[in-house]
């Protein structure tokens, strides 16, 4: 069986393809180049650095040299800025808090990208996550949490369909992140020790509010920081420098610590307040996926995470309609933020998620 | 059996070319400007490809330099004569659209050096016109480069004609030789250029090595500064093996080029009639041109070249589209652009270029699998995902 490796240079992706190909599946190694790597080009200034520069398309084509398969450098460069990138940006610009990871895991990982494998006539689309997916006899998909929980990556999977999930494999998701690293010691790969990815790949210094700035500098604008009661307490130069939960940068004078409770993108203002302020019981989420294909109509029992580091919390969940949910936590949650997603799980499986609203 | 049709991206070396490498690499291993018997050795080794590379194109020895290869010699060309001539107030370099990079990328290196750089278009079928050049004449144009043919479609540009112009304004030109040596005849008299850039990968030599022809008399400063070898116009010891493979090259080129021309042209043609005629909107690039006998570009309506060659890959067939960037993802062809093709024609362009090793039941090969892949590609992408 022919299967395509989404490879990014990192030693998860290549182990992934490297255990397939021992396997004995026919292995494509494909890389996604996401933005632009030679001279020239506005977009040329932006500083990338840490994951799918030419390097990481280097380490990838040296992977698959070593474990003996084809690889191919994919150009989605015009697709990422279309979709993940000019998303961040505007998500930000709006006073929302995206994350890119997610939407290029459904709108390039397993869209296009998945349209490409199936023009190479694969079967499957591999990737590196830390996430796995099971099929029951009734020959339903289920979405589960990877094997590691420090690594555990379905957080961000959260969109997959069951035909999606049909198509796709996590080859790593029953392995700690140790025991990958061993495999690529195994497999005499050089990326064995390469440091994982840690910010976002298009921003690898984390100055998303420079990022911002420089990408959309018509959109951003001065504003007023502002307590509960409507009291001005300072400025700011621009919504997409906050997010909820935020303490660190308000320069605010205060004898009690203050956190961004909400941010109004219209009027360009940010409310703060005390940490207890921060705790939201509700929320409603758009764009909502349901692994299973079936929207539950009445409330059903779940563990919702609302960030990627966040143990997830029990509450309840039920479909508004065929694309929105809504959410009703146990108890207060600290900084229920938009645009981040919302996963709903039932133990290990990832049930389904959405945006905050 | 995989089938290769990228020539013009290299070709395989001839198994006697591969040979003599090896066996002058560890025979003849001297330094060709020593004194003592083994340079000598070497030195006769050079001698004797400079003669064989001279014969290929109808020069004179002497006005042969070894050099890395094609880029190396379009740079040796442009920068030396920049610099050769920036003393008479000469500062407009004139070229086309459809240049390779060595040529357009050294250009433009020359603007950040107050160089102004005059980029002609080329008409539809690929050529630049002969009035187009005598149009962006100046007193200060110092030297014309235009490629003898394009790497990408084949066409065979207007020399002589665009020489005779040049001259006449006091202005030198150079050539890009690189896809028309070895393949057609190429006679530096003929084609009345002054510098004539060659390398031997692109016909059945080594990599790594190539020549620059600069007729007896013109004389651009030195590329590369260090020792006196070549006689002084470009520095470090002769990569004689190298040199030794390019020669060889040369020889077995002139001899094979009479019947080889048309062989390949019958084959190419065979090509694009089975193509035009099996694939649906699939339309020949350059074609009205004179050619070089061994290459046809042709895009295919509603296709990205990047799928169609990694399809073709994986079924086997070597093939190659627009041009590679520093990661190896494709790029809309400038080649494609200068014509004026609209910007659809130019995303789905896949060049074939064809060598000796191909056969007829290659060719035939090529004419099934591709409108099978065609159509596939179409259906996916015609099928929304979400």
């Amino acid at each position: 069986m022919r299967i395509v490796v989404a490879m990014s240079g990192g030693v998860d992706s290549s182990v992934a393809a490297a255990l397939l190909a021992e396997q004995g599946h026919d292995v494509v190694g494909v890389s996604m180049q996401l933005y632009p790597q030679g001279e020239g080009g506005a977009a040329a200034a932006r500083e990338y650095g840490t994951c799918c520069t030419l390097d990481d398309l280097h380490d990838a084509r040296r992977v698959a040299a070593a474990i003996g398969i084809p690889h191919y450098i994919l150009n989605f460069e015009s697709r990422f800025d279309e979709t993940v990138v000019s998303n961040f940006v505007r998500e930000y610009v709006t006073g929302r808090t995206p994350i890119p990871c997610s939407h290029c895991n459904s709108d390039l990982k397993f869209a296009e990208l998945l349209d490409r494998a199936i023009a190479m006539d694969a079967s499957a689309l591999a990737t590196g996550h830390y996430a796995r997916i099971t099929q029951d006899d009734a020959g339903v998909f289920h979405l589960l949490r990877g094997r590691d929980p420090a690594k555990d990556q379905s957080y961000f999977l959260f969109s997959l369909t069951q035909a999606q999930m049909a198509q796709a494999r996590f080859p790593i998701g029953e392995l700690d992140k140790d025991t990958v690293r061993a495999h690529a010691r195994r497999f005499g790969l050089r990326v064995a020790d390469k440091p994982d990815s840690q910010e976002i790949c298009f921003v690898p210094d984390g100055d998303y509010a420079a990022f911002v700035e420089r990408e959309a500098p018509a959109l951003t604008r001065p504003g007023v920081i502002v307590s509960q009661d409507g009291t001005v307490l300072g400025t700011h130069e621009g919504v997409h420098r906050f997010t909820i939960g935020q303490r660190k940068g308000l320069r605010l004078s205060s004898s009690e610590p203050l956190y961004v409770l909400g941010i109004d993108a219209p009027a360009a203002r940010v409310t703060v307040g005390a940490r207890d302020a921060l705790g939201r019981t509700t929320l409603t989420a758009s764009d909502v996926n349901w692994t299973s294909g079936i929207a539950p109509t009445s409330w059903s029992t779940v563990a919702s995470q609302i960030r990627h580091r966040h143990a997830a919390a029990p509450g309840k969940v039920r479909a508004l309609d065929h694309r929105r949910a809504e959410l009703e936590f146990d108890a207060p949650q600290i900084a229920v933020t938009p645009g981040q997603a919302v996963v709903f799980y039932a133990a290990d499986e990832v049930v389904g998620g959405g945006w905050i609203e | 059996m995989r089938i290769y049709l990228d020539h013009n991206a290299t070709t395989p070396p001839a198994p006697a070319v591969a040979d003599l490498v090896a066996r002058v690499a560890r025979d003849n291993w001297g330094n060709a400007s020593s004194v003592h018997h083994f340079g000598q050795q070497a030195k006769a080794v050079l001698d004797e490809a400079r003669g064989r590379v001279s014969d290929l194109i109808g020069a004179d020895p002497a006005e042969i330099t070894f050099t890395a290869g094609g880029t190396e010699s379009d740079n040796a060309a442009i920068r030396g004569m920049a610099e050769a001539l920036e003393p008479a107030g000469r500062r407009h370099l004139v070229t086309t659209g459809i240049e390779h990079e060595a040529v357009l990328q050294t250009m433009k290196a020359l603007t950040r050096r107050g160089w102004t750089v005059t980029t002609l278009p080329v008409d539809a079928s690929g050529i630049v016109s002969a009035e187009a050049v005598a149009a962006a004449m100046t007193d200060q144009t110092a030297l014309v480069s235009v490629m003898h043919a394009n790497n990408e479609i084949g066409t065979i540009q207007p020399l002589r004609e665009i020489a005779d112009i040049a001259h006449a304004r006091g202005a030198l030109v150079h050539t890009d030789a690189v896809q028309t040596a070895g393949k057609i005849p190429v006679d530096v008299k003929a084609l009345g250029v002054d510098l004539l850039s060659l390398s031997a990968h692109k016909f059945y030599g080594p990599k790594g090595v190539g020549a620059l022809w600069v007729r007896r008399g013109v004389r651009p400063g030195p590329f590369m500064t260090g020792g006196r070898q070549e006689r002084g116009r470009r520095a470090g010891t002769e990569n004689v093996a190298g040199i030794a493979g390019l020669g060889l090259a040369c020889a077995l080129a002139g001899a094979h080029m009479g019947s080889e021309g048309p062989r390949l042209a019958a084959l190419r043609d065979r090509l694009e009639r089975g193509i035009v005629a099996a694939v649906t909107g699939a339309e020949r690039n350059g074609a009205a041109a004179p050619r070089v006998p061994n290459t046809t570009n042709i895009s295919v309506e509603r296709i990205e070249s990047e799928s169609l060659l990694i399809g073709l890959d994986l079924e086997g067939i070597a093939v190659s589209s627009g041009s590679a960037c520093s990661s190896g993802t494709l790029e809309p062809s400038h080649v494609l652009k200068a014509m004026g093709l609209p910007h659809a024609r130019t995303l789905g362009s896949i060049r074939f270029s064809l060598g000796a090793s191909n056969t007829e039941a290659e060719i035939d090969q090529v004419i099934a699998v591709l409108p099978r892949l065609v159509e596939k590609l179409r259906g996916l992408t015609a099928v929304p995902r979400r």
